[in-house]
């Protein structure tokens, strides 16, 4: 009788469906998968390391670039860790603007996750769909911080700059009249009225991509009953955001510990039953759908309420260009924070926000230097992508590419 | 015995799958959001963070006064600095190179110019056709300084009051 050995396959780290730089190793009992080792680092800028020589404002940049899919909720959780040790308050304002970029990140990042998630599961059009609702949010991003991705936004103390009350608009040149006209319809107030007319249409985008997938046969038979997670495994696993809630427990930061103003939002917290790849579905959709009611909450508040965006605090915030080039003290204040930046008191912080894959912590030690003495950044894919062995033992090859769409994996924060 | 017919029903008219090339259809026929890059192009903030440039003050002599900060900004060291003093008794660059490649654009020597000379244009589409050329000059900077100063200082009027 011949020995029969199980195949060991590669998959990636330049596969498609691989999401960026993972290394599987499958071993395959004909398509059964045995065992799924995943291979991280190839994506490894040694980003905990960098932040150690460099003042805590530079850093700021480096956090979008770790999950480079929900760039200002990395920036938060920084921000959040620094003003944690600052012991600084943030004008109510900038706690505002800075749960609606949240939540708009939260938007951005399950719309390239269902788009994403569809077409490596063999639905191509919900991605066109999607990514037309994402350009409408990266102008928004475009219009606040001047860059479509990486942001750098946030500052600790608030935000940098405050948003628009103009939206820039498609050139008259290139258009005919009509057209123009109906391009830059929604463009005609600022950048709060363009967010509240997204708001009006996306949850009717919402409805189409839900015809597209929830009821499809094929979606229904590549999801339902893979990768089952139980709760009590997925405590086990250290699951936290839609990985966890797929699984039926309603654990979410935003609501057990509020920050910034979450407290005063009204949204619910969709959960799972079956904890299958077809219920953490289900629950990003319904969360897309909260997260654009908190986005029309915030909206309305910040309409009628001006006000302070950054603390005024000259030994942390760079004061306003208009006082600089006028003021000595002030010019003195900016130089120095400029090149030296500002020292933190000694002590740890931690900070952790509920980021779109789940929980996004940083942790940051300062020994009373104007850098961090080191910082950890709990990144939640990591733990995701730990248990792709567990999710994984027993299904199809074909069913891997649906675990790692499932687990929104980015390797950007995984690897960092 | 109703629910199973009309699961039965649904199943067998492919109900679902019709219901989503409805959508298919519908946006088949909606007016089109593509645009036709590069003959037409999406809007662009004033805030934009593209290509850098050097500006100057109306009377022709450059803002820059090599007082280094962009440099000490930079989170990726990719800003360059040699300064010297010029016959006229002030303090100017020799040397004002930005790597490219190394640039994160993350608009903060913007931030940290106190004369407004370094600045984040509206440009975003560069290339370089061939290795070194990623590092841009003093020069450069300035060419392209004058040759978009409209621009530049229109962006930069409209957002001023936010900064």
């Amino acid at each position: 009788m011949p020995h029969i050995r199980n195949y060991t396959m590669n998959f990636g780290p330049q596969h498609p469906a691989a999401h960026g730089v993972l290394r599987l190793v499958l071993e395959l009992d004909g398509e059964t998968v045995m065992r799924a080792d995943p291979h991280v680092g190839l994506l490894h800028r040694a980003t905990e390391k960098l932040a150690e020589t460099k003042p805590f404002n530079q850093n700021i940049g480096y956090m979008d670039r770790l999950d480079y899919v929900s760039m200002m909720c990395n920036e938060h959780a920084y921000v959040r860790a620094i003003e944690q040790l600052l012991n600084m308050d943030v004008p109510i304002r900038a706690q505002y603007i800075r749960v609606m970029f949240d939540e708009i990140t939260r938007i951005l990042n399950h719309l390239l996750w269902l788009g994403a998630h569809a077409i490596d599961v063999g639905a191509m059009s919900v991605l066109l769909y999607t990514f037309r609702e994402r350009e409408d949010l990266l102008d928004c991003y475009e219009a606040a911080s001047g860059a479509r991705m990486h942001a750098n936004y946030y500052r600790p103390g608030g935000v940098y700059r405050d948003l628009p009350d103009n939206m820039p608009q498609y050139s008259a040149a290139q258009w005919p009249k009509k057209e123009l006209a109906r391009r830059n319809a929604n463009r005609q107030g600022s950048l709060l009225d363009f967010i509240w007319d997204f708001t009006e249409r996306f949850p009717k985008c919402v409805d189409d991509y839900e015809t597209l997938l929830t009821d499809n046969r094929i979606w229904k038979q590549r999801t339902v009953g893979i990768g089952v997670v139980t709760l009590e495994r997925a405590l086990q696993l250290g699951f936290t955001g839609p990985m966890l809630r797929g699984s039926g427990l309603a654990w979410d930061l935003r609501k057990k510990q509020p920050y910034a103003v979450y407290d005063r939002m009204d949204f619910g917290i969709p959960i799972g039953k079956e904890g299958d790849c077809y219920d953490r579905y289900l629950v990003r959709v319904e969360e897309m759908r909260q997260s654009n009611a908190i986005i029309r909450q915030c909206v309305t508040w910040l309409r009628n309420n001006p006000g302070p965006v950054i603390a005024d605090d000259y030994k942390v915030v760079p004061p306003k260009r208009e006082v600089m080039k006028k003021d000595m003290e002030a010019l003195i204040h900016h130089f120095k924070l400029f090149t030296e930046g500002y020292c933190v008191p000694m002590g740890e912080a931690y900070a952790a926000v509920e980021h779109p894959k789940g929980e996004f912590g940083i942790y940051l030690v300062s020994d009373g230097a104007n850098k961090p003495y080191r910082m950890k950044i709990r990144a939640a894919g990591f733990a995701h992508l730990a248990a792709m062995d567990e999710m994984s033992r027993g299904h199809m090859l074909a069913d891997v590419v649906t675990l790692i769409g499932t687990q929104d994996i980015v390797f950007g924060e995984i690897d960092r | 015995m109703l629910k199973h017919l009309k699961h039965w029903l649904k199943s067998f008219s492919l109900w679902e799958l019709l219901k989503g090339m409805s959508v298919t259809l519908r946006y088949f026929f909606a007016p089109k959001v593509t645009i036709q890059y590069p003959e037409q192009k999406t809007p662009k903030s004033p805030r934009f963070r593209g290509l850098h440039a050097l500006r100057r003050y109306e009377n022709g002599e450059e803002r820059c006064i090599a007082c280094k900060l962009c440099e000490a900004v930079c989170p990726a060291l990719a800003i360059t600095i040699d300064s010297e003093e010029r016959e006229d008794g002030t303090r100017r660059t020799t040397r004002y190179d930005i790597d490219l490649f190394k640039c994160v654009y993350c608009g903060l020597c913007e931030e940290a110019c106190p004369v407004d000379s370094i600045v984040l244009t509206r440009i975003d589409d560069f290339f370089m056709d061939k290795r070194g050329d990623q590092v841009i000059t003093k020069q450069e900077l300035l060419t392209l300084g004058d040759k978009y100063e409209t621009q530049i200082a229109s962006d930069r009027a409209e957002d001023a009051k936010y900064r």
